[in-house]
Protein backbone atom coordinates (compact mmCIF):
# COMPACT_ATOMS: atom_id res chain seq x y z
CA UNK A 1 0.00 0.00 0.00
CA UNK A 2 2.62 2.57 1.30
CA UNK A 3 4.70 1.65 -2.21
CA UNK A 4 1.94 2.42 -4.41
CA UNK A 5 1.14 5.52 -3.09
CA UNK A 6 5.14 6.52 -2.73
CA UNK A 7 5.46 6.38 -6.76
CA UNK A 8 2.76 7.97 -7.03
CA UNK A 9 4.50 11.03 -4.77
CA UNK A 10 7.54 10.27 -7.13
CA UNK A 11 5.60 10.77 -10.24
CA UNK A 12 3.61 14.05 -9.04
CA UNK A 13 7.26 15.30 -7.88
CA UNK A 14 8.90 14.64 -11.18
CA UNK A 15 5.97 16.20 -12.69
CA UNK A 16 6.20 19.19 -11.41
CA UNK A 17 10.07 18.96 -10.98
CA UNK A 18 10.15 19.19 -14.63
CA UNK A 19 8.12 22.27 -14.78
CA UNK A 20 10.47 24.29 -11.96
CA UNK A 21 13.30 23.03 -14.59
CA UNK A 22 11.47 24.80 -17.63
CA UNK A 23 10.83 27.41 -15.53
CA UNK A 24 14.04 27.77 -13.68
CA UNK A 25 15.94 27.87 -17.08
CA UNK A 26 13.92 30.58 -18.68
CA UNK A 27 14.37 33.01 -15.38
CA UNK A 28 18.28 32.10 -15.65
CA UNK A 29 18.42 32.94 -19.42
CA UNK A 30 18.88 36.54 -19.40
CA UNK A 31 20.42 38.68 -16.32
CA UNK A 32 18.18 41.34 -14.84
CA UNK A 33 19.33 44.43 -17.05
CA UNK A 34 18.19 42.83 -19.96
CA UNK A 35 15.01 42.69 -18.45
CA UNK A 36 14.70 46.32 -17.46
CA UNK A 37 16.31 46.87 -21.00
CA UNK A 38 13.25 45.18 -22.55
CA UNK A 39 10.61 46.17 -20.91
CA UNK A 40 11.67 49.96 -21.73
CA UNK A 41 11.11 49.37 -25.60
CA UNK A 42 8.49 51.62 -26.84
CA UNK A 43 7.13 48.17 -28.81
CA UNK A 44 6.73 46.34 -25.64
CA UNK A 45 5.30 48.89 -23.41
CA UNK A 46 2.78 49.22 -26.33
CA UNK A 47 2.25 45.78 -26.28
CA UNK A 48 1.91 45.44 -23.17
CA UNK A 49 -0.67 48.04 -22.28
CA UNK A 50 -2.21 46.76 -25.40
CA UNK A 51 -2.58 43.66 -23.72
CA UNK A 52 -3.83 44.92 -20.74
CA UNK A 53 -6.70 46.33 -22.04
CA UNK A 54 -7.74 44.08 -24.53
CA UNK A 55 -7.72 41.03 -22.21
CA UNK A 56 -9.66 42.69 -19.87
CA UNK A 57 -12.41 44.29 -22.71
CA UNK A 58 -13.15 40.65 -24.02
CA UNK A 59 -13.11 39.17 -19.93
CA UNK A 60 -15.81 41.61 -19.63
CA UNK A 61 -17.82 40.78 -22.35
CA UNK A 62 -17.20 36.79 -22.35
CA UNK A 63 -18.93 37.30 -19.00
CA UNK A 64 -21.95 39.35 -20.16
CA UNK A 65 -22.69 36.37 -22.63
CA UNK A 66 -21.00 33.42 -20.10
CA UNK A 67 -23.67 34.49 -16.97
CA UNK A 68 -26.91 34.21 -18.76
CA UNK A 69 -25.65 31.43 -21.15
CA UNK A 70 -24.04 29.42 -17.49
CA UNK A 71 -27.47 30.15 -16.00
CA UNK A 72 -29.78 28.90 -18.99
CA UNK A 73 -27.45 25.50 -19.10
CA UNK A 74 -27.55 25.40 -15.54
CA UNK A 75 -31.46 25.74 -14.68
CA UNK A 76 -33.21 24.57 -17.60
CA UNK A 77 -34.08 21.37 -18.74
CA UNK A 78 -34.53 21.25 -22.40
CA UNK A 79 -34.50 18.46 -25.56
CA UNK A 80 -31.07 19.04 -27.10
CA UNK A 81 -29.28 20.27 -23.99
CA UNK A 82 -26.24 17.49 -24.32
CA UNK A 83 -25.67 18.69 -28.20
CA UNK A 84 -25.53 22.61 -27.30
CA UNK A 85 -23.54 21.89 -24.36
CA UNK A 86 -21.33 20.61 -26.79
CA UNK A 87 -21.31 23.12 -29.04
CA UNK A 88 -20.46 25.47 -26.53
CA UNK A 89 -17.31 24.31 -25.68
CA UNK A 90 -16.31 23.82 -29.84
CA UNK A 91 -14.32 26.95 -29.45
CA UNK A 92 -11.67 25.16 -26.54
CA UNK A 93 -11.39 22.09 -28.30
CA UNK A 94 -10.39 24.35 -32.12
CA UNK A 95 -6.94 24.67 -33.53
CA UNK A 96 -6.61 28.00 -32.49
CA UNK A 97 -5.15 28.92 -36.15
CA UNK A 98 -8.71 27.56 -37.60
CA UNK A 99 -10.97 30.08 -35.33
CA UNK A 100 -8.65 32.79 -36.96
CA UNK A 101 -9.28 31.42 -40.13
CA UNK A 102 -13.10 31.54 -39.45
CA UNK A 103 -13.21 35.03 -37.99
CA UNK A 104 -11.51 36.12 -41.25
CA UNK A 105 -13.71 34.43 -43.78
CA UNK A 106 -16.59 35.35 -41.61
CA UNK A 107 -15.84 38.61 -42.35
CA UNK A 108 -15.45 38.68 -45.94
CA UNK A 109 -19.58 37.33 -45.92
CA UNK A 110 -21.99 40.35 -47.22
CA UNK A 111 -22.82 39.96 -43.00
CA UNK A 112 -19.40 40.54 -41.98
CA UNK A 113 -19.17 42.96 -44.54
CA UNK A 114 -22.36 44.98 -43.10
CA UNK A 115 -20.67 44.67 -39.36
CA UNK A 116 -17.39 45.90 -40.45
CA UNK A 117 -19.30 49.15 -41.86
CA UNK A 118 -19.97 49.82 -38.45
CA UNK A 119 -17.11 48.84 -36.34
CA UNK A 120 -14.36 47.70 -38.69
CA UNK A 121 -12.58 44.21 -36.88
CA UNK A 122 -10.29 42.73 -39.42
CA UNK A 123 -6.35 43.50 -38.92
CA UNK A 124 -7.59 45.91 -35.95
CA UNK A 125 -7.48 46.23 -32.31
CA UNK A 126 -11.28 45.50 -31.75
CA UNK A 127 -10.12 42.33 -33.74
CA UNK A 128 -7.89 41.85 -31.33
CA UNK A 129 -10.51 41.84 -28.95
CA UNK A 130 -12.80 39.66 -31.01
CA UNK A 131 -10.74 37.16 -31.44
CA UNK A 132 -9.54 37.05 -27.62
CA UNK A 133 -13.52 36.80 -27.02
CA UNK A 134 -14.09 33.65 -29.14
CA UNK A 135 -11.94 31.67 -27.04
CA UNK A 136 -12.07 33.12 -23.53
CA UNK A 137 -15.82 33.27 -23.63
CA UNK A 138 -16.26 29.28 -24.18
CA UNK A 139 -14.27 29.14 -20.45
CA UNK A 140 -15.54 31.86 -18.94
CA UNK A 141 -19.65 29.74 -19.58
CA UNK A 142 -17.96 26.43 -18.68
CA UNK A 143 -16.89 28.08 -15.39
CA UNK A 144 -20.07 29.87 -15.11
CA UNK A 145 -22.17 26.87 -15.51
CA UNK A 146 -20.34 24.98 -13.29
CA UNK A 147 -21.08 27.74 -10.66
CA UNK A 148 -24.53 27.70 -10.85
CA UNK A 149 -24.75 23.90 -11.24
CA UNK A 150 -23.27 23.59 -7.48
CA UNK A 151 -25.62 26.64 -6.31
CA UNK A 152 -28.90 25.14 -4.81
CA UNK A 153 -31.89 26.57 -6.92
CA UNK A 154 -34.03 25.99 -4.19
CA UNK A 155 -33.57 30.07 -2.91
CA UNK A 156 -34.35 31.13 -6.47
CA UNK A 157 -37.35 29.25 -6.31
CA UNK A 158 -38.66 30.29 -3.00
CA UNK A 159 -37.95 34.36 -4.07
CA UNK A 160 -40.60 33.30 -6.46
CA UNK A 161 -43.32 32.47 -4.20
CA UNK A 162 -42.21 35.56 -2.38
CA UNK A 163 -43.02 37.97 -4.93
CA UNK A 164 -40.26 37.63 -7.23
CA UNK A 165 -40.48 37.49 -11.06
CA UNK A 166 -37.54 34.97 -12.36
CA UNK A 167 -35.48 37.81 -13.37
CA UNK A 168 -36.01 39.82 -10.17
CA UNK A 169 -35.08 36.10 -8.66
CA UNK A 170 -32.13 35.79 -10.75
CA UNK A 171 -30.49 39.22 -10.05
CA UNK A 172 -31.16 39.51 -6.55
CA UNK A 173 -30.88 35.86 -5.37
CA UNK A 174 -28.52 33.89 -7.92
CA UNK A 175 -26.44 36.51 -8.84
CA UNK A 176 -24.72 37.97 -5.35
CA UNK A 177 -24.32 34.26 -4.73
CA UNK A 178 -22.66 33.62 -7.93
CA UNK A 179 -20.26 36.87 -7.38
CA UNK A 180 -17.24 34.48 -6.76
CA UNK A 181 -18.06 32.19 -9.42
CA UNK A 182 -18.04 35.78 -11.59
CA UNK A 183 -15.25 37.25 -10.86
CA UNK A 184 -13.21 33.08 -11.14
CA UNK A 185 -14.89 33.44 -14.75
CA UNK A 186 -13.12 36.99 -15.43
CA UNK A 187 -9.76 36.04 -14.30
CA UNK A 188 -9.71 32.62 -16.42
CA UNK A 189 -11.20 34.66 -19.61
CA UNK A 190 -8.46 37.07 -18.74
CA UNK A 191 -5.89 34.78 -18.89
CA UNK A 192 -6.80 32.60 -22.04
CA UNK A 193 -7.04 36.27 -23.54
CA UNK A 194 -3.50 36.83 -22.71
CA UNK A 195 -1.80 33.70 -24.09
CA UNK A 196 -4.19 33.95 -27.16
CA UNK A 197 -2.11 34.14 -30.44
CA UNK A 198 -3.47 31.64 -33.18
CA UNK A 199 -6.70 33.41 -34.46
CA UNK A 200 -5.35 37.01 -33.62
CA UNK A 201 -2.70 36.81 -35.54
CA UNK A 202 -4.82 35.27 -38.28
CA UNK A 203 -7.53 37.93 -37.83
CA UNK A 204 -5.72 40.67 -36.55
CA UNK A 205 -2.28 40.47 -37.84
CA UNK A 206 1.32 41.66 -36.38
CA UNK A 207 1.64 45.00 -36.54
CA UNK A 208 4.12 46.45 -34.60
CA UNK A 209 2.90 49.29 -32.59
CA UNK A 210 -0.47 48.47 -34.14
CA UNK A 211 -2.27 45.48 -33.48
CA UNK A 212 0.74 43.21 -31.23
CA UNK A 213 -0.30 42.11 -28.16
CA UNK A 214 2.35 39.74 -25.80
CA UNK A 215 2.34 36.61 -27.51
CA UNK A 216 2.70 38.13 -30.83
CA UNK A 217 5.97 40.30 -29.00
CA UNK A 218 6.81 36.69 -28.28
CA UNK A 219 6.83 35.25 -31.77
CA UNK A 220 8.34 38.74 -33.67
CA UNK A 221 11.27 38.81 -31.30
CA UNK A 222 11.71 35.04 -31.70
CA UNK A 223 11.71 35.41 -35.32
CA UNK A 224 14.33 38.36 -35.93
CA UNK A 225 16.41 36.32 -32.77
CA UNK A 226 15.99 38.49 -30.43
CA UNK A 227 16.03 35.70 -27.69
CA UNK A 228 16.43 37.86 -24.74
CA UNK A 229 13.46 40.21 -25.33
CA UNK A 230 11.23 37.15 -26.21
CA UNK A 231 12.49 35.53 -22.71
CA UNK A 232 11.94 38.88 -20.93
CA UNK A 233 8.09 39.22 -21.86
CA UNK A 234 7.45 35.33 -21.56
CA UNK A 235 8.90 36.10 -17.98
CA UNK A 236 6.04 38.73 -17.38
CA UNK A 237 2.99 36.19 -18.79
CA UNK A 238 3.83 33.88 -16.43
CA UNK A 239 4.05 36.10 -13.52
CA UNK A 240 1.25 37.47 -15.09
CA UNK A 241 -0.65 34.01 -15.45
CA UNK A 242 0.81 33.04 -12.13
CA UNK A 243 -1.02 35.89 -10.45
CA UNK A 244 -4.19 35.00 -12.29
CA UNK A 245 -4.19 31.44 -10.60
CA UNK A 246 -3.83 32.49 -7.33
CA UNK A 247 -6.66 35.36 -7.76
CA UNK A 248 -9.02 32.31 -9.14
CA UNK A 249 -8.01 30.08 -6.41
CA UNK A 250 -8.71 32.36 -4.08
CA UNK A 251 -12.14 32.98 -5.05
CA UNK A 252 -12.86 28.66 -4.40
CA UNK A 253 -12.97 27.98 -8.07
CA UNK A 254 -10.42 25.77 -9.70
CA UNK A 255 -9.31 26.91 -13.59
CA UNK B 1 -53.86 19.09 21.61
CA UNK B 2 -55.48 21.69 18.85
CA UNK B 3 -59.34 21.54 19.27
CA UNK B 4 -60.74 19.47 16.35
CA UNK B 5 -63.54 21.91 14.70
CA UNK B 6 -65.95 22.08 12.60
CA UNK B 7 -65.14 22.44 8.62
CA UNK B 8 -67.16 24.98 6.77
CA UNK B 9 -66.55 22.31 3.34
CA UNK B 10 -68.49 24.92 1.48
CA UNK B 11 -65.65 27.37 1.03
CA UNK B 12 -62.53 25.61 0.30
CA UNK B 13 -59.52 27.95 0.60
CA UNK B 14 -57.25 25.05 -1.12
CA UNK B 15 -58.84 22.59 -4.25
CA UNK B 16 -56.91 20.28 -6.02
CA UNK B 17 -58.36 18.54 -8.68
CA UNK B 18 -57.36 14.90 -9.79
CA UNK B 19 -53.62 16.32 -9.74
CA UNK B 20 -51.57 14.19 -11.65
CA UNK B 21 -47.40 14.63 -12.02
CA UNK B 22 -44.60 11.94 -12.93
CA UNK B 23 -41.23 12.77 -11.67
CA UNK B 24 -38.51 13.10 -14.06
CA UNK B 25 -36.90 10.09 -14.58
CA UNK B 26 -40.02 8.06 -13.02
CA UNK B 27 -38.76 7.86 -9.36
CA UNK B 28 -42.28 8.47 -8.40
CA UNK B 29 -45.60 9.80 -9.93
CA UNK B 30 -48.77 11.37 -8.40
CA UNK B 31 -51.93 10.11 -9.66
CA UNK B 32 -55.09 12.10 -9.33
CA UNK B 33 -54.96 13.52 -6.30
CA UNK B 34 -58.06 15.36 -4.94
CA UNK B 35 -57.78 17.54 -1.99
CA UNK B 36 -59.61 20.05 -0.43
CA UNK B 37 -58.49 21.89 3.22
CA UNK B 38 -60.88 24.42 4.38
CA UNK B 39 -60.11 27.88 5.10
CA UNK B 40 -58.06 28.83 8.17
CA UNK B 41 -57.23 25.33 9.53
CA UNK B 42 -54.21 23.37 9.78
CA UNK B 43 -53.32 20.37 7.83
CA UNK B 44 -50.94 17.92 8.00
CA UNK B 45 -49.43 16.02 5.27
CA UNK B 46 -47.79 12.77 5.92
CA UNK B 47 -46.39 9.92 3.66
CA UNK B 48 -43.53 7.46 3.11
CA UNK B 49 -40.43 8.93 2.23
CA UNK B 50 -40.54 10.02 -1.53
CA UNK B 51 -43.78 9.10 -1.91
CA UNK B 52 -44.41 12.64 -3.64
CA UNK B 53 -45.01 15.01 -0.62
CA UNK B 54 -42.50 17.58 -1.54
CA UNK B 55 -43.64 17.85 -4.97
CA UNK B 56 -47.28 18.02 -4.28
CA UNK B 57 -46.38 21.32 -2.27
CA UNK B 58 -44.22 22.22 -5.13
CA UNK B 59 -47.16 21.85 -7.53
CA UNK B 60 -49.63 24.04 -5.09
CA UNK B 61 -47.45 26.70 -4.82
CA UNK B 62 -46.63 26.27 -8.73
CA UNK B 63 -43.14 25.71 -8.99
CA UNK B 64 -43.88 22.64 -11.08
CA UNK B 65 -46.80 22.27 -13.60
CA UNK B 66 -49.11 19.36 -13.01
CA UNK B 67 -49.53 17.07 -16.26
CA UNK B 68 -53.15 16.83 -15.35
CA UNK B 69 -55.50 18.41 -13.44
CA UNK B 70 -57.05 21.80 -11.55
CA UNK B 71 -55.72 24.17 -8.53
CA UNK B 72 -57.95 26.36 -6.99
CA UNK B 73 -57.43 28.88 -4.33
CA UNK B 74 -61.02 30.16 -3.11
CA UNK B 75 -62.71 28.70 -6.25
CA UNK B 76 -60.46 30.62 -8.52
CA UNK B 77 -58.06 27.97 -11.14
CA UNK B 78 -54.48 28.99 -10.30
CA UNK B 79 -53.21 26.53 -11.96
CA UNK B 80 -51.28 28.43 -14.78
CA UNK B 81 -50.40 31.33 -12.39
CA UNK B 82 -47.26 32.34 -12.13
CA UNK B 83 -45.83 31.43 -7.90
CA UNK B 84 -45.74 35.36 -6.90
CA UNK B 85 -49.73 35.45 -8.22
CA UNK B 86 -50.95 32.60 -5.93
CA UNK B 87 -49.72 34.57 -2.54
CA UNK B 88 -48.73 31.03 -0.79
CA UNK B 89 -45.84 30.86 1.34
CA UNK B 90 -43.31 28.43 0.63
CA UNK B 91 -40.89 27.08 3.55
CA UNK B 92 -38.95 24.40 2.10
CA UNK B 93 -37.23 21.48 3.77
CA UNK B 94 -33.99 22.92 3.64
CA UNK B 95 -35.22 26.34 4.42
CA UNK B 96 -33.48 28.16 1.83
CA UNK B 97 -32.24 31.20 3.25
CA UNK B 98 -30.77 33.81 0.63
CA UNK B 99 -27.23 33.25 1.16
CA UNK B 100 -25.15 36.40 1.39
CA UNK B 101 -28.07 38.94 2.60
CA UNK B 102 -28.86 39.37 6.59
CA UNK B 103 -32.06 38.51 8.50
CA UNK B 104 -33.08 41.60 8.20
CA UNK B 105 -33.13 42.02 4.12
CA UNK B 106 -34.18 38.02 4.07
CA UNK B 107 -37.50 39.70 5.99
CA UNK B 108 -38.07 42.34 3.57
CA UNK B 109 -37.57 40.96 0.64
CA UNK B 110 -40.99 39.76 -0.50
CA UNK B 111 -41.70 43.98 0.22
CA UNK B 112 -39.02 44.70 -1.88
CA UNK B 113 -40.05 42.49 -4.83
CA UNK B 114 -43.03 44.75 -4.96
CA UNK B 115 -41.83 48.00 -4.47
CA UNK B 116 -42.88 48.72 -1.05
CA UNK B 117 -41.18 48.85 2.52
CA UNK B 118 -42.96 48.69 5.47
CA UNK B 119 -40.52 48.76 8.84
CA UNK B 120 -43.55 48.14 11.16
CA UNK B 121 -44.67 44.95 9.53
CA UNK B 122 -40.49 43.83 9.70
CA UNK B 123 -40.25 44.85 13.27
CA UNK B 124 -43.63 42.56 14.55
CA UNK B 125 -42.63 40.11 12.38
CA UNK B 126 -38.95 39.77 14.05
CA UNK B 127 -40.95 40.22 18.10
CA UNK B 128 -43.20 38.06 16.78
CA UNK B 129 -40.88 34.89 15.95
CA UNK B 130 -37.98 36.16 18.30
CA UNK B 131 -35.77 36.93 16.11
CA UNK B 132 -35.16 40.77 16.61
CA UNK B 133 -31.51 39.89 18.16
CA UNK B 134 -30.21 38.43 15.04
CA UNK B 135 -31.73 40.84 12.26
CA UNK B 136 -28.29 42.02 11.53
CA UNK B 137 -27.00 38.53 11.01
CA UNK B 138 -26.06 36.43 7.78
CA UNK B 139 -27.68 32.75 7.31
CA UNK B 140 -24.47 31.05 8.58
CA UNK B 141 -24.45 32.65 11.77
CA UNK B 142 -27.67 31.13 12.55
CA UNK B 143 -28.39 28.16 14.39
CA UNK B 144 -30.73 25.64 13.30
CA UNK B 145 -33.97 26.58 15.00
CA UNK B 146 -33.18 30.92 14.35
CA UNK B 147 -32.74 29.63 10.54
CA UNK B 148 -36.53 27.97 10.47
CA UNK B 149 -37.58 31.26 12.27
CA UNK B 150 -35.85 33.37 9.99
CA UNK B 151 -37.45 31.55 7.24
CA UNK B 152 -41.28 31.44 8.69
CA UNK B 153 -40.87 35.10 9.13
CA UNK B 154 -39.61 35.69 5.51
CA UNK B 155 -42.79 33.52 4.36
CA UNK B 156 -45.18 35.81 6.40
CA UNK B 157 -43.66 38.88 5.51
CA UNK B 158 -45.26 38.49 2.28
CA UNK B 159 -48.46 38.04 3.76
CA UNK B 160 -49.70 34.81 2.19
CA UNK B 161 -53.30 33.11 3.01
CA UNK B 162 -51.80 30.01 2.85
CA UNK B 163 -48.59 28.71 4.43
CA UNK B 164 -46.86 25.08 2.67
CA UNK B 165 -44.16 23.89 5.63
CA UNK B 166 -42.12 20.96 4.21
CA UNK B 167 -40.90 19.34 7.67
CA UNK B 168 -39.71 22.46 9.02
CA UNK B 169 -39.27 20.89 12.62
CA UNK B 170 -37.45 18.10 11.36
CA UNK B 171 -33.99 19.18 12.21
CA UNK B 172 -34.95 20.75 15.86
CA UNK B 173 -33.87 18.47 18.83
CA UNK B 174 -36.93 18.16 21.22
CA UNK B 175 -37.09 20.72 23.35
CA UNK B 176 -36.91 23.68 20.59
CA UNK B 177 -39.56 21.33 18.61
CA UNK B 178 -42.09 21.52 21.22
CA UNK B 179 -41.54 25.63 21.31
CA UNK B 180 -41.68 25.74 17.46
CA UNK B 181 -44.97 23.87 17.56
CA UNK B 182 -46.25 26.44 20.22
CA UNK B 183 -45.14 29.01 17.75
CA UNK B 184 -46.58 27.48 14.39
CA UNK B 185 -50.23 27.20 16.47
CA UNK B 186 -50.03 30.84 17.34
CA UNK B 187 -48.76 32.55 13.79
CA UNK B 188 -51.38 29.94 12.15
CA UNK B 189 -54.04 31.69 14.43
CA UNK B 190 -52.87 35.55 14.87
CA UNK B 191 -52.86 35.65 10.43
CA UNK B 192 -55.77 33.42 10.04
CA UNK B 193 -53.47 31.02 8.35
CA UNK B 194 -54.34 27.66 6.11
CA UNK B 195 -51.59 25.66 6.46
CA UNK B 196 -50.38 22.56 4.83
CA UNK B 197 -47.30 21.26 6.77
CA UNK B 198 -45.90 17.94 5.77
CA UNK B 199 -44.08 15.94 8.14
CA UNK B 200 -43.19 12.09 9.54
CA UNK B 201 -43.61 12.48 12.39
CA UNK B 202 -47.30 11.30 14.34
CA UNK B 203 -46.63 13.19 17.63
CA UNK B 204 -46.35 16.45 15.13
CA UNK B 205 -49.30 15.39 13.26
CA UNK B 206 -51.39 14.76 16.24
CA UNK B 207 -50.20 17.66 17.81
CA UNK B 208 -51.04 20.25 15.73
CA UNK B 209 -53.24 18.83 12.46
CA UNK B 210 -56.52 19.94 12.65
CA UNK B 211 -56.93 18.33 9.24
CA UNK B 212 -54.57 14.99 8.70
CA UNK B 213 -54.22 13.65 5.44
CA UNK B 214 -52.00 10.33 3.52
CA UNK B 215 -50.23 10.53 1.05
CA UNK B 216 -50.07 6.91 -0.14
CA UNK B 217 -48.90 5.32 -3.67
CA UNK B 218 -50.00 8.75 -4.73
CA UNK B 219 -53.08 9.26 -3.68
CA UNK B 220 -54.59 10.92 -0.45
CA UNK B 221 -55.98 9.41 2.37
CA UNK B 222 -57.34 10.24 5.06
CA UNK B 223 -54.97 9.80 8.33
Amino acid sequence: MRTFWLCLAVITTAYLLFWLLLLGATAAYSPPEVWLQTVMKPEIRYATALSLLTCTAAAAIALLFAVPIGYFMARCQFRGKTLLDAALDIPIVLPPMVVGICLLIFFQTSIGRSIEQVISFTYTIAGVVLAQFVVAAAFAIRTMRGTFDHLSARPEEVALTLGATRFQSFWHVALPTARRGMLAAFCIAWARSLGEFGPILVFAGATRMRTEVLPTTVWLELSVGNLDSAVTVSLAMILIAVIVLVAVRATGEKV
Amino acid sequence: MPQEKKFNLTVPVISLKNISWKAPGAGFSLHDVSLTIPDNTYAVLMGSTGCGKTSLLEILCGLRQPSQGQIFLDDRDVTLLEPRERRIGYVPQDLALFPGRRVKAQLSFALQMRGLSDETLIQQLAEDLRITHILERLPEQLSGGEKQRVALARALAAQPRVLLLDEPLSALDESTREDAMTLLRTLQSKHALTVLHVTHSSSEANALGQLRLRLDHGQIVSA
